[in-house]
């Protein structure tokens, strides 16, 4: 594979940027007449859909250096081109456009929302760099708009999954979403879910006080639909589904797994379509990115993970570009000596992306030899 | 090897089970529609008494909300955490390469060749026609 | 001779030693569903004759996910007479006696008081599950400690409650439920708190509580398996709140004990804690050391249902991470997860120092046992 090396000296593929579209006026292009109208005399368009989960001014949502000088985190092209791209000298990078308008009630305005921001997507980045990959945002809410914008996108093999939300209005699981993992499966598409919600109570416990509350929140969250999915079957029936948990804190996993394998062992006749451990069903199935990576800093526990989930081909190198998890260059908590360096930087990528390989002759395998 | 009487026909009746001590070691016996079948009573997990658990049938499904009940009866539950186990073989089949439970062999035995086992005591309560349970250890 | 020998070893067992524990979780049990009822006073008893208990949930009288086992509980632990747990001659044979229980921590569910909608039957409920421990299992069994049942929702009630206790050296703990209306580090519980440390007593937070939302941010689970998960995600929630609403910082001496929510959750947790607050501190000035120090310092956890990796080794490496110093035995009798006290051990590859510890020094320490 004709990638050149990152700064951790094998090729990486960043799983994990963010990119912002900077206000709602930025889709306008992108609608039909209807809703062109629509946005115009109803305001919509000067209506910041910025979700309460992802404020822009924590210092989470930016490093300080990573922070453009005007505008949102992530809408900066060229600061994404130097900082995340070439200051890792990353091949590849997925990017995930989480625009807040996916979280209105109406399944008709946040399907039109995810329509446009896909669209505008495709024009305002990936068009411009090679280097860049992305999810296709669909409604949650519907899963039968999910399907249809998803069919309307497949076609375009920049786009390499489809992104869910950590905290829906369902869990992921449930057979109505099936649809959307039929089409995921047709089209060569993992899911990627994203922390995030479209809001509700973030924890079984109700509403706390603080962002911060909330975003450690995410993890159980992101624990509860892994059970979801091993439990209601969905690997059962669809065996080639492949999940990513994007931006979890990953370190919670294996506990998680060694209490639902037990419980499994004692309740497994509830779900009997569960044949195999539940762990077992996720190293088949379910992939991480690394970025946060919940850990006291250089305690080792990525090999500690390796070994407790049995498999090296869970973690998918990220960055989480421009939030704040790192700082300078600390993007990988591990040697890259490792033998799973190269693991983690790439190969799970290529093995969890299919159409990261059926892009092969597009630029960003050359990246040097063309130029937006 | 000795083949141990633990008990009388007429006391393990079809779909039921009886606890027995061969050697020092608890046993449960169960009558399968007439089949006899001995398996270790400690469950291999936190040491449960089998014996004292739900006999349960298969659940199984080909698909995920497809239910199908098969191989009704042949299970024990047990008693704590659940886990079943294959009444004919032993078998968990929460873990099957893992974890079994001991499988002995249980025959039925007529009652006038036996002479010895835990059970003897009691033969001369019942008659010589009478058949018992034979467990070989 | 088919004898057909375990690929597993059977999980190895001490020799018959001499077990003295501390268990940290029993449930006692009503013989009737009526027996409550001469506790109640007259208005109440009228009442619950007349409307029952009142949730929010669609179940008047059971919870949303039916259990794989009836009364959730382990198929061996029916009395001749009435439900599991309801029986002390039972309990005493099965469990006390057998596995060594030189203290016993009781934990009464029954009809959650907490739970009830009504504030005056849910305190009214309370009292009487409390006066309730004291007659039917710690006067004739004095292994056994009650808990003071009192009602989250109703502060005022709660702290009566708790006064009317104090002096009353049976009762251990102070018992709530961590599925509260809102996350418990919010400030309409910290009166209750107050109380807690005014009383000396540590708060108990068994998993469960019924507070309308779904068992998960991400919407109701199907099964069963599912939402007895969300057990940890509970704790998990639960820790987060009282930690960053800053509940430690303000009462220095609270104590708090997670029932039933397992353990190996925790090391992950205080990461992700620590390692978030350093880049939001600015969110949650209030607070003065790093979330995991709080934990550290104000909370111990119950073993059960004990966490099965592969390896036990990896059980072990949790334990260390945890603190071993803040961890209690528990057993959960008479429901189904029990763990026997000699399984914990065998899977606990610490020192016997440790192991002592976890089996009954820390819950001597902490509840001023001897
Ligand atoms: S002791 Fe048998 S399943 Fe746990």
């Amino acid at each position: 594979m004709a990638m050149p090396n990152s700064i951790f000296g094998h090729p990486a593929i960043d799983c994990d940027v963010h990119i912002a579209v900077p206000n709602t006026a930025a889709l306008m292009p992108y609608l039909d007449a209807y809703w062109y109208d629509a946005f115009r005399s109803r305001g919509i368009e000067r209506t910041s859909f910025t979700l309460t989960g992802d404020p822009p001014n924590t210092p989470l949502a930016a490093r300080p250096d990573w922070r453009p000088k005007s505008g949102k985190p992530g809408s900066d092209l060229e600061l994404l081109r130097s900082q995340a791209l070439d200051g890792f000298g990353s091949s590849i990078a997925i990017a995930n456009c989480l625009f807040g308008g996916m979280a209105l009630h109406s399944e008709d305005l946040a399907a039109v929302m995810c329509k446009a921001v896909n669209d505008w997507v495709a024009d305002t980045w990936l068009d411009k760099e090679p280097r860049l990959r992305a999810s296709i945002l669909v409604p949650q809410q519907s899963p039968e708009l999910a399907v249809e914008e998803i069919e309307r996108r497949a076609h375009d093999k920049r786009f390499v999954q489809i992104t869910l939300l950590a905290m829906g209005n369902e869990l992921l699981g449930r057979r109505s979403l099936w649809p959307i993992y039929e089409a995921a499966v047709r089209h060569n598409l993992p899911i990627g879910i994203h922390a995030g919600g479209l809001y509700h109570h973030p924890t079984l416990n109700g509403w706390g006080s603080y962002f911060l509350e909330d975003y450690v929140a995410n993890a159980f969250a992101f624990e509860n639909q892994v059970v979801s999915l091993v439990c209601e079957g969905a690997f059962a029936k669809f065996p080639e589904l492949k999940v990513v948990l994007i931006e979890s804190g990953v370190t919670w996993l294996p506990a998680g797994m060694w209490r639902l394998n037990k419980t499994w062992r004692g309740v497994r006749p509830e779900i009997p379509w569960v044949k195999q451990v539940p762990s077992e069903l996720v190293r088949q199935h379910i992939r991480l990115t690394l970025q946060p990576f919940d850990e006291p800093e250089g305690s080792g526990r990525l090999e500690r993970f390796v070994e407790q989930m049995q498999s090296d081909q869970l973690i998918l190198f990220s960055t989480d570009f421009p939030h704040w998890h790192f700082d300078g260059k600390d993007a990988l908590p591990l040697s890259p000596s490792s033998p799973l360096a190269p693991k983690i930087l790439y190969q799970n990528a290529l093995d969890t992306y299919p159409r990261l390989t059926e892009a092969k002759a597009t630029a960003a395998f050359a990246p040097k030899e063309i130029s937006p | 090897m000795d083949r141990h009487v633990v008990a009388k026909v007429a006391d393990v009746p079809p779909g039921d089970r009886k606890l027995v001590t061969v050697k020092g070691r608890p046993i449960a016996v169960f009558n399968l529609k007439g089949e006899f079948f001995a398996i270790g009573d400690k469950c291999p997990h936190e040491a449960g008494s089998l014996c004292a658990g739900r006999i349960v049938g298969l659940a199984e499904s080909d698909v995920p909300g497809d239910y199908r009940l098969t191989r009704a009866g042949e299970f024990i539950k047990c008693p704590w955490h659940g886990w079943e186990f294959d009444i004919r073989t032993g078998q968990s089949w929460c873990d099957p390469t893992g974890t079994r439970v001991r499988a002995y062999d249980a025959k039925i035995e007529p009652g006038a060749e036996l002479n010895k086992g835990p059970y003897v005591a009691e033969t001369f309560k019942v008659t010589v026609e009478d058949d018992y349970v034979v467990i070989n250890l | 001779m088919s004898i057909v020998t375990a690929e597993r070893p059977q999980a190895q067992r001490p020799q018959r030693q001499k077990l003295s524990v501390v268990d940290c979780d029993i449930h006692p049990g009503f013989s009737t569903p009526e027996e409550i009822h001469p506790f109640l006073p007259e208005r109440w008893r009228e009442h619950v004759k007349t409307f029952g208990g009142h949730y929010r949930q669609a179940f008047a009288d059971t919870l949303s996910h039916p259990r794989m086992a009836p009364e959730v509980s382990r198929a061996d632990a029916w009395p001749p007479k009435g439900p599991p747990g309801s029986d002390l001659e039972f309990m005493r044979a099965q469990h006390l006696d057998a596995n060594g229980v030189a203290y016993g921590m009781l934990m009464p569910l029954n009809r959650g008081p907490g739970n009830q909608r009504n504030l005056g039957y849910g305190a009214a409920l309370a009292t009487a599950v409390n006066d309730w421990q004291i007659a039917k299992w710690v006067t004739p069994e004095p292994r056994l400690r009650a808990s003071i049942v009192v009602t989250q929702e109703d502060p005022e009630a709660a702290i009566a409650e708790i006064e009317k206790r104090a002096g009353d050296e049976r009762f251990a703990q102070i018992m709530l439920p961590p599925r509260s209306l809102e996350p418990l580090g919010r400030k309409r519980y910290w009166p209750i708190y107050e109380a807690a440390v005014a009383a000396k007593r540590p708060l108990a937070l068994h998993v469960g509580g019924i507070n309308g939302y779904p068992a998960s941010a991400g919407g109701y689970p199907s099964y069963y398996i599912e939402e007895q998960h969300t057990n940890v995600q509970g704790m998990q929630a639960l820790v987060t709140s009282l930690v960053l609403e800053g509940v430690f910082e303000r009462f220095p001496q609270l104590r708090v004990v997670l029932v039933e929510g397992g353990i190996a959750w925790m090391p992950a947790l205080k990461w992700r804690l620590d390692k978030h607050y350093k880049r939001l501190k600015a969110e949650v000035p209030h607070l003065k050391r790093l979330p995991s120090e709080y934990i550290h310092d104000h909370i111990w956890l119950t073993t059960q249902p004990l966490d099965e990796p592969d390896k036990d080794s990896d059980l072990a490496e949790t334990f260390e991470l945890v603190g071993c110093d803040r961890i209690m035995f528990s057993t959960d009798y008479p429901h189904w997860d029990f763990d026997d006290p000699r399984f914990v051990l065998s899977k606990l590859t610490l020192s016997p120092e440790k192991q002592q510890a976890i089996l009954a020094g820390n819950a001597k320490a902490l509840y001023g046992l001897k």
